[in-house]
């Protein structure tokens, strides 16, 4: 009998449930929910939107590529080393707890602890407290990305995640695989929304911070309901049938369906992911000539695959530096010409082409099986005659480390939101010891560039930098050291009366605390 | 009865552990599972630093002796995605799984046998032809593609129906029912359809071929020369001999019912096993994928067993194997 009560009362409880909601609500889908609750576990695009709605960075990116403060009211440099950031008062926690710079020296040294933050934060050391609300951040050499990392530190709650948890494992532990109290406790910040509910795959819930410091925001959006829809037509779909408010990612072939449709908009947002190829010239012996590489480079349609594999989603590249970036140079344009693709291939002495094998993934950027099979049939133009191998991202990462294959596709987004990083991972002289060079799967070597980007790292001169940058942009342009595709653009759709637009920036981290619902 | 069991729990065991090996054997194909874990930045000796620590570098037989003993203690080892305990996760995930089946299997029940019955008896009629014509469209969609039509159909244009996901659960007990409300039934009916859309024409042909096959035996025509009343010559003389095969091929196509959750469940964001299994396989979290085999592996040992239990009532005259 007892039971039988319990039956009605939980079906009861359910029935009545849904109707007390009141307020506003997004009902967003993303194609995955944040891995975990921790933001300092895992370094991803899924992680750091989420750290954006739960928490606060010192500073945050707009639109144009400054920094906007937030909770570092202001910031100056004392000197080479070190950064002073005054913290906005009056701030606190989900918990209750004051926000003050002590967490900043928690989360800085948090970051420091994290397998994946670590690299970012090699340079940093241990904050300095000047006063509660004063800071001084310290590097170990002179570093001109501080402010571009501070919209990486994301203050937690010092005080809520210090000591010992029921289980008698330390607050602060950052685990990857099993238990941890920050990955399965709702977490503490200073964000505009707190996290109320979790069921990790299933559905996120977000309300609205009523303590929320930033009183200027014109957000008006009281709940987030958070459902990752993996499978792209059925996030469509969901949106199309009304089911939920804003979608993202959206396919690029359904692009044409959501723009008809009167009831949803479309928005887009140009992307700094770069995607190339690299050609290997350890493997290969053609192509260790440069002329061959340009061949190549003249070969490639990318205008035809933005226009017709991407549908106007990406934007058309001809270097690795989007524009804003400091390495960017307007005038290296895209280069595909046909006629002079074969002519250079002829003076090469490669007129009858060769033969060569590629591998690309077939599920990590947007269409990137459709654009390496595209990529195989222009240099089959120049007659040369690649084998194609794709296959999942699982397995793509061993396989490009391994290198079995002369042409190799990969997507870059520079962490820093600099073109130093570009050089750093993809155009340095690939070296085991120092990890400099580690994605540079071409093996394409040149001291100059290397010089030049060692010296960029530490040049606070942003002027000076700015013009060290771009002269390597060019040298890589020059020497066609790698094949430059395009920048993935992010895409939303959203129900009419959601105006996403002034949300979205160009690094795909959404500010909802911002979003204003009609 | 008794020996039958025990001989069933015996090769239970075996397929299990040889379910396990072939489990761990593939999974060193399907890519580092440490790559999903951490972002692409992690340098190498990180990235090793933390096989070791998972145990990952060991040699196979290492590894699969590891993985055997603490299974018998009831351990299948911790899912690297859910970071919880693998059998923790995959009974999560089970309810909804054994819905959909559920849903799907009452829809297959409720719609072939009165189809099949009818398409036998009149076999003339314009509707048994159509109900023949389209059955044979019926297998040949692919499940993909009739969920992705039922949802555009009842979702986005006739908006009837909710497009994604399970809707209101209640939990009961532990198990995270959607039966027992309004949403909940709801957000059921699409996938069940498309689920049962592999089935359902197979049945109606199936039923339908035994009916006729029955209906043209010397026992029937005895029925109708004594005089007896039409639906009880083809509902109890008739209908039950044309069961027993019924079942024989239900134990069998249960599994691919099973195996079709894969697809549906990803269509509509159903979060069962199969949609936990297919993201598994993405994200190469290994132990989850091994763990999944095996228990999938003891459901169908016990399904099998119970079909075969069933087999002895229908028709007295098989014997279990191995029943003495």
């Amino acid at each position: 009998m007892k039971k039988i009560i319990l039956l009605c009362l939980a079906a009861g409880l359910v029935f009545s449930g849904t109707a007390i909601a009141k307020g506003k609500t997004l009902r967003l889908a993303l194609d995955a929910d944040p891995k975990t609750l921790d933001i300092h576990e895992q370094l991803s695009a899924g992680m750091l939107q989420f750290s954006h709605i739960v928490f606060d960075p010192l500073v945050r990116w707009t639109l144009d590529m400054s920094f906007e403060p937030r909770l570092a009211r202001r910031w100056e440099r004392i000197d080479d080393k070190t950064m002073r950031f005054y913290l906005r008062k009056g701030v606190s926690f989900h918990s209750g707890n004051p926000f003050t710079a002590k967490d900043i020296v928690f989360s800085v040294n948090r970051l420091k602890k994290s397998v994946d933050f670590k690299g970012l934060f090699e340079l940093f050391e241990e904050p300095v407290i000047i006063d509660d609300h004063t800071v001084d951040i310290k590097t170990s050499k002179p570093y001109p990305l501080l402010l571009n990392m501070a919209t990486y530190i994301f203050p937690v709650d010092s005080v809520f995640y210090t000591g010992k948890d029921n289980k008698g494992k330390a607050k602060d532990n950052i685990v990857k695989v099993g238990y941890s109290f920050a990955k399965s406790t709702l977490p503490s910040g200073t964000g505009p929304y707190r996290c109320t509910y979790r069921e990790h795959g299933v559905k996120m819930l977000f309300e609205r911070n009523s303590d929320y410091w930033d009183k200027k925001s014109p957000g008006n959006v009281d709940k987030i309901v958070l459902s990752p829809i993996k499978e792209e037509a059925t996030r469509v779909a969901a949106l199309l049938s009304g089911d939920v408010d804003v979608i993202s990612p959206v396919p690029p072939q359904d692009f044409k369906r959501i723009e008809r449709d009167r009831k949803v908009n479309l928005f887009t947002v140009t992307g700094t992911r770069i995607i190339t190829v690299q050609m290997n010239q350890k493997r290969s012996k053609p192509l260790r000539n440069p002329l061959v590489r340009q061949a190549i480079v003249h070969a490639v349609n990318n205008d035809g695959i933005v226009k017709r594999l991407m549908k106007g989603t990406a934007t058309l590249a001809g270097q690795m530096s989007p524009e804003g970036y400091l390495g960017h140079d307007e005038t290296l344009k895209p280069r595909y010409d046909l006629e002079k693709a074969k002519q250079l291939m002829k003076q090469a002495g490669y007129e009858k082409g060769f033969t060569a094998n590629m591998i690309a993934p077939n599920n990590r950027y947007v269409n990137d099986e459709k654009i390496a099979e595209a990529f195989v049939s222009m240099l089959s133009k120049i007659k040369i005659k690649i084998n194609l191998k794709t296959m999942p991202k699982a397995q793509y990462w061993d396989e490009f480390d391994r290198q079995p294959a002369d042409f190799q596709l990969i997507g870059w987004h520079s962490d820093t939101e600099d073109s130093g990083n570009f050089y750093e991972y993809l155009a340095m002289c690939p070296d085991r010891k120092t990890g400099l060079g580690q994605y540079n799967s071409g093996n394409y070597c040149n001291q100059e560039v290397d010089k030049l980007t060692l010296e960029s790292m530490v040049e606070t001169d942003m002027q000076v930098r700015a013009a060290k940058l771009k002269k390597i942009e060019r040298i890589l342009y020059d020497e066609a050291a790698f094949i430059p595709f395009h920048w993935q653009n992010f895409a939303y759709g959203a129900r009419k009366g959601i105006n996403v637009e002034p949300i979205l920036n160009i690094m795909n981290f959404p500010y909802f605390g911002d979003l204003v619902m009609k | 009865m008794f020996a039958f069991i025990v001989r069933r729990i015996i090769q239970a065991i075996f397929v299990m552990v040889i379910i396990a090996g072939i489990g761990f054997t593939v999974q060193n194909k399907l890519g580092d599972p440490v790559r999903d874990m951490v972002g692409e930045r992690v340098s190498v000796a990180e990235r090793e630093a933390l096989r070791d620590k998972l145990g990952l570098n060991d040699p196979f037989l290492t590894q699969f002796g590891r993985f055997v003993r603490n299974a018998v203690h009831g351990d299948l080892g911790i899912s690297y995605f859910h970071n919880k305990p693998t059998v923790d996760v995959i009974l999560s995930k089970a309810p909804a799984t054994l819905e959909l089946v559920f849903g799907s299997t009452v829809m297959i029940l409720v719609l072939c046998f009165p189809i099949g019955i009818y398409t036998a008896i009149k076999p003339k009629t314009w509707f048994s032809r159509f109900v023949m014509g389209s059955s044979t469209i019926g297998v040949a969609v692919p499940v993909f593609l009739t969920a992705i039509t039922l949802i555009y159909i009842f979702g986005v244009e006739l908006k009837w129906l909710p497009s994604y996901g399970r809707g209101e659960t209640v939990d009961i007990w532990g198990w995270d029912t959607g039966l027992l409300t309004a949403d909940g039934l709801l957000h059921l009916i699409l996938p069940s359809i498309s689920l049962s859309s592999i089935m359902l024409p197979l049945y109606i042909r199936l039923i339908r071929s035994e009916m006729m096959e029955v209906l043209e035996t010397e026992y029937i025509k005895f029925a109708w020369a004594k005089g007896l009343r039409r639906y009880r010559v083809w509902l109890v003389h008739a209908f039950k001999n044309t069961l027993l095969p019924v079942v024989t091929v239900f134990g069998v196509e249960i599994g691919i019912l099973f195996a079709f959750t894969l697809l549906t469940e990803t269509v509509f964001q159903w979060q069962g096993m199969g949609f936990m299994f297919l993201e598994a396989v993405e994200r190469s979290d290994t132990a989850l994928l091994v763990a999944y085999l095996v228990v999938v592996g003891v459901m169908f040992v016990v399904i099998n067993t119970l079909v075969d239990i069933a087999y002895g009532f229908i028709n007295p005259m098989v014997r279990i194997t191995g029943a003495k």
